[in-house]
This record gives C-alpha cells, sequence and structure tokens, in this order.
C-alpha cells in the first residue's frame, strides 16, 4: 500500500515509533542491567554506583561461577535432560500428530478428545505424584522427560500445521506410487515442515532448560538436580554452596561478591536460550495459532 | 443376506486395517503415555474421599466422605487463599490483556521492517528466561539495601523499602512481571490475526477518507475480538489456578497473607505436610471449578459473540 503522507500522518508515525521505543527500554534496561552489574566490581554495585555501563570491569564473578561444581554439574544436567527430553518429545509430538492428521483415520475425533482433555482436567500434584512414586520413577533421570513426554498444546500445533500445509494430492501421488504411511512421512511430511519442526525443538527445548518443578519434587540427589534447581538455591534461597564457603577468604568478601556472582550466573543461565530464539522468531506466528486448539 | 453385508463390511475393515495400520502404529506409544501419565493419576483423586495411609495405599484407604473438603471451607484461611488466588487472576488478566493488544496494534503501524523486527526480537526476549532468573532478577534489583529500585529511592530522597517483605506489594510485582515477561509473547498471536484482515477493508475505508487512527478502531480492533474471545475463555479456564512455579518462588512468610494461593496451599499441604487426602481434596475442588468455569464461558461465548473452543 502506498500513503500520500500528510503532515498528520507523520505525527502519528512518530508517536507510534517513540512508544515502541519507550517499550524496548523498558524491557531491555533490566537485562542490560544485569549485563553491566556482572562485569562490575562488586562494591560498586552494592553502593549503586552502576547505572549505565560497568564501573570497575571485572570479569571475577564469572571466574567463580565456572569454579563452582554444583553449578557446572546442574549445567551438565540440564544439557542432559535437554537433549534426551526433546528428542523424545520430537518422536512422540510427529507420532501423533501425523495420523491425527490424516482425513480418514477412523476414531480420530475419539483420540483427539481423549487428548484434550487432560489440558483441562489432570490428577493434580498428589495423585500424579503418587503414581510417579509408584511406578519407582523417583529420582531417576527418566522422570525427568517421561512425564513431560508430550505437550497436547504442540501435537495441536503440529496437527494444524500438517492438515493446513501438505497438499494431500501430494499423498495420495505417493501412495498411487508404492508408498505407504511411513514412507511418506519420512519423504514427503517431514521434509516439508522444518519451519515448524524447528519452532517445536525451540518450544520444548527451552521448557526443558528452564523448567524446575518436576525437579524439586520427584528429585532428592543433588547430583541429578538441573540448574534452575541449583539457581534456586544460590539465587533464591541464597545458599552458596560449601566449596565456595570454604575458598573464599572472609565473610566479608563473600558477601561483597555474592551479588556480582549472582547476576554472571543469570547471564550464563540465560545466554544459550536468547542467542537461540531470534534465529526461529520469523515462524513464530505458525507456533502459536490459537485456532490450532480447536479440534 | 444379511451375512454378505457382514462379509463385506469385513473385507472393508480389513482393507482399511491393511493401508492405514501404520498410523495405530504410531499412535500406540502416544496413547499409552496419555494413559500411563496422564489418566492413571486421575484414579488417585479418589484419595480425596479417603484417609489416605500409606500402609492401605490409594486403593485400600478408609472413604470419608467430604470430610477433606469441609475441613477446607471450616478453615480460617480458606476464604484468604481463594480471594488471593482469583484476586491475582484477575489483576492479571485486566493488566495483562489489553497491552499485548495495543503493542500488536503499534507495531502493524511500522512500515520500516528492521525496526518491527527489531522490536519484536527485544520484546520477546523475556518470555525466555526462566522463572527462577526472573524471580532472582525481582529479588536483586528489589533488595532494601542493594537493589538499584531502593538506591534510586534514597538518592531521590525517600526511605528504602522492602518490597517483597510487604503483602500489599506483592500482587503489583507478580503482576507487573509476568506483564514485562509476557507483553511481547502474547502479542505474536494478535500479529497473526492482524495479518490476515482483508486489506480490502482498508482500502475501502481510505477511499472513504478514514485516517490511520480511525481505521485501527474500526477495523483493525473488531478484527481481532474472535483472538480475544478465544483466549479469554481459555483464560477463563485458569481463574481459580495461578501457576505456581512463579509465586512459590516470590513467596516468604512476610507476604504469606497476600501470596498464599491454591497451588502453594496444595504443594504445601501435601509435600510438606504430608496430608495426602487434604492436599487433593482442596486440588480437586479447584479443578472442578476451573473445569465448570471453562464450559459456562464456553457456552456464553459461543451464545452471544458466536466464537467458542468448542
Amino acid at each position: 500500500m502506498h500513503y500520500i503522507r500528510s503532515k498528520k500522518d507523520l505525527f502519528f508515525d512518530i508517536f507510534v515509533y517513540f512508544l515502541l521505543c519507550i517499550a524496548m527500554l523498558i524491557i531491555l534496561y533490566p537485562l542490560y542491567f544485569v549485563i553491566i552489574a556482572s562485569f562490575s566490581d562488586p562494591l560498586e554495585v552494592l553502593a549503586g554506583r552502576v547505572t549505565w555501563r560497568p564501573v570497575g570491569f571485572s570479569t571475577e564473578a564469572y571466574k567463580m561461577v565456572f569454579k563452582d561444581s554444583q553449578v557446572m554439574s546442574g549445567y551438565k544436567n540440564t544439557i542432559l535432560y535437554t537433549l534426551a527430553g526433546t528428542s523424545l518429545n520430537m518422536v512422540l509430538t510427529v507420532a501423533a500428530a501425523y495420523p491425527l492428521s490424516r482425513r480418514s483415520l477412523f476414531g480420530k475425533n475419539v483420540i483427539l478428545k481423549f487428548m484434550v482433555f487432560t489440558m483441562f482436567f489432570s490428577g493434580g500434584l498428589i495423585p500424579t505424584y503418587l503414581h510417579i512414586s509408584d511406578m519407582g520413577l523417583l529420582n531417576t533421570f527418566a522422570v525427568m522427560i517421561l512425564p513431560t513426554a508430550i505437550s497436547t498444546y504442540n501435537v495441536m500445533i503440529m496437527r494444524t500445521f500438517f492438515v493446513n500445509s501438505i497438499p494431500y494430492e501430494l499423498e495420495e501421488a505417493a501412495y498411487v506410487d508404492g508408498a505407504n504411511h511411513l514412507r511418506s512421512l519420512a519423504s514427503i511430511v517431514i521434509p516439508l515442515s522444518k519451519p515448524i519442526l524447528a519452532v517445536m525443538v525451540l518450544f520444548y527445548a527451552v521448557t526443558h532448560w528452564n523448567a524446575y518443578f518436576s525437579a524439586l519434587i520427584y528429585l532428592s540427589d543433588e547430583k541429578r538436580y538441573p540448574l534452575q534447581l541449583v539457581l534456586r538455591s544460590i539465587l533464591i534461597q541464597n545458599q552458596a554452596s560449601e566449596e565456595s564457603l570454604l575458598n573464599v577468604e572472609s565473610t566479608f568478601n563473600r558477601m561483597l561478591r555474592g551479588e556480582t556472582i549472582k547476576y554472571a550466573l543469570i547471564i550464563v543461565a540465560s545466554v544459550p536460550v536468547l542467542c537461540l530464539y531470534p534465529f526461529l522468531q520469523k515462524y513464530f506466528v505458525k507456533g502459536i495459532m490459537v485456532g490450532s486448539i480447536k479440534g | 443376506m444379511q451375512k454378505t453385508k457382514t462379509r463385506i463390511n469385513t473385507s472393508r475393515w480389513k482393507r482399511y486395517f491393511a493401508r492405514n495400520w501404520q498410523l495405530y502404529l504410531l499412535l500406540i506409544p502416544v496413547i499409552l503415555y496419555y494413559v500411563v501419565f496422564h489418566y492413571m493419576p486421575m484414579l488417585g483423586l479418589q484419595i480425596a474421599f479417603k484417609d489416605y495411609s500409606f500402609r492401605r495405599g490409594i486403593w485400600g484407604s478408609r472413604w470419608v466422605g467430604f470430610k477433606h473438603f469441609e475441613r477446607f471451607f471450616r478453615s480460617y484461611y480458606s476464604g484468604q487463599v481463594i480471594s488471593n488466588t482469583l484476586l491475582i487472576s484477575l489483576y492479571s488478566l485486566a493488566v495483562g490483556m489489553p497491552l499485548p493488544i495495543l503493542l500488536a496494534l503499534l507495531l502493524n503501524e511500522v512500515r520500516h521492517k528492521w525496526f518491527k523486527k527489531t522490536v519484536q526480537t527485544v520484546t520477546y526476549a523475556p518470555y525466555f528466561i526462566s522463572t527462577v532468573v526472573l524471580c532472582s532478577m525481582i529479588f536483586l534489583f528489589l533488595s532494601p539495601d542493594s537493589g538499584i529500585v531502593n538506591r534510586l529511592r534514597i538518592s531521590m530522597g525517600y526511605e528504602s523499602i522492602y518490597f517483597m517483605g510487604k503483602p500489599s506489594m506483592f500482587k503489583t510485582i507478580y503482576v507487573l512481571s509476568g506483564v514485562w515477561q509476557r507483553t511481547g509473547w502474547n502479542s505474536i498471536i494478535y500479529m497473526a490475526a492482524l495479518a490476515g484482515i482483508d486489506p480490502q477493508l482498508h482500502e475501502a475505508a481510505m477511499i472513504d477518507g478514514a485516517g490511520r487512527l480511525r481505521r485501527i478502531w474500526h477495523i483493525n480492533l473488531p478484527g481481532l475480538i474472535p483472538t480475544m474471545v478465544v483466549l479469554l475463555i481459555l483464560n477463563s479456564g485458569s481463574l481459580m489456578s495461578v501457576g505456581f512455579e512463579k509465586i512459590f518462588l516470590l513467596q516468604n512468610d512476610l507476604n504469606r497473607s497476600s501470596s498464599e494461593v491454591i497451588s502453594t496451599l496444595v504443594y504445601q499441604q501435601g509435600l510438606i505436610q504430608h496430608d495426602f487426602s487434604y492436599s487433593t481434596a482442596v486440588n480437586l475442588f479447584n479443578a472442578v471449578i476451573n473445569f465448570v468455569l471453562l464450559v459456562a464461558v464456553n457456552q456464553t461465548a459461543r451464545r452471544v459473540s458466536e466464537t467458542s473452543l468448542w
């Protein structure tokens, strides 16, 4: 559309851009502050002299973070949970979405209702906990990936994508050529769905990366703790790991360092995810169509 | 006659199955997952009506009827917990619903692609930050002695406030941090709806001499209504369930009178106090209300606006 720019139009544009810049500032400043505080001298942060740029530049906090065995073990666990969990998620999500996107599948609506019902009603905390415990899953690797193996919401999105963007005729043709369902899934449907698959990988991976609740209730062995649970004990419950208690020269210094260490931890924990999503941003719209919930 | 019909039917079924068995093969692990991790736990809901004991297990424990529900309603805190839950939900909805719409409408007016993309990247960022990190940022920024907010207050001559210890501040902190985290992300769905609006509507309005504000008001905003209705229905289904994860982390003994909600009570009573039956009863009461609300709002929406979930 081409507009003839009037004065009124220009004024309107300025107003829109101005509001959006304010919005960006509000969102960015807290993130920016975390970055500069993590690189500053702890004393300057405590004194409130850090506002627009790092004061007394120091990478000491990062060195401490990377030396901490608790944090590193959490990092390693989270990477494992994320890799294993996301792979399982993707296999099962495709296995659910593909058949349910076929026109002719007998019993489709019953299965869909069976799945969607769980989005709105569940056994709740204790019955689920008892069940998981009865199955002997407490404090295992599996408990971090099995109970969340499928997100119904994501299945619905994927199903809608398969229904809408893969022409039925294409698959019919493949079938006539002698391909079966699994063949056409592997050679037609999946290659055509790369964008949505990428978005799903991101959604699932971020969920695993950021999750702390199932670890909180199902894990008691600290060696299995994911990063977020380690972060919780250091950042929110203010419990430094024993080792860093012994290491640091004095309580006073520890207290001072504490704050910058917290900022550095936040950065270290969030950077992987924050570096990833901009690459997939243009596909997000496909990934959260609300219409997809409608059965 | 009857026999031939059956034979035809069976052979049709056979053909259908010969052609489609792989689809069912794919669905087997999926259905197994739902049975094992969603439907079997539901059987455990019976302990809400029983006195659960470890020794007797879920099936062997004694039935006690509505005892645990009565205990919840008689407790001195039930009113407060329910009202906290509802207030936080409604507060979040009232503040959290209009802002993404506004953001989407503004973004839709931007003609420079790079600027639009930049705003989107920036506003999505907080969504990808974990709840633990978000909450620790809140604690760090609002800390009474070293937090930047109180530093600012002191430099302007005000007194430092212990924000997280004030029940009166809790709900606002919860809601505003949620707005910070989710406004950008929640605008995506409205951006998609705006992209679906027929450009001819705008052209026609322009020929009639409508300015941009007028077109936003009369074309774009009405175009978003179906999306708003669907989201409102979905939200109504969780009106009585404030997410556990964030509130649990922000909660402390000082702000508990304002921050205790049903989900945190369920956790506290169940996994900390080990009062399994009571906790399950409170949770079940909550789940039933949610379900009823969802169905009721959906029916109303269907009658009033012809937009509904089912």
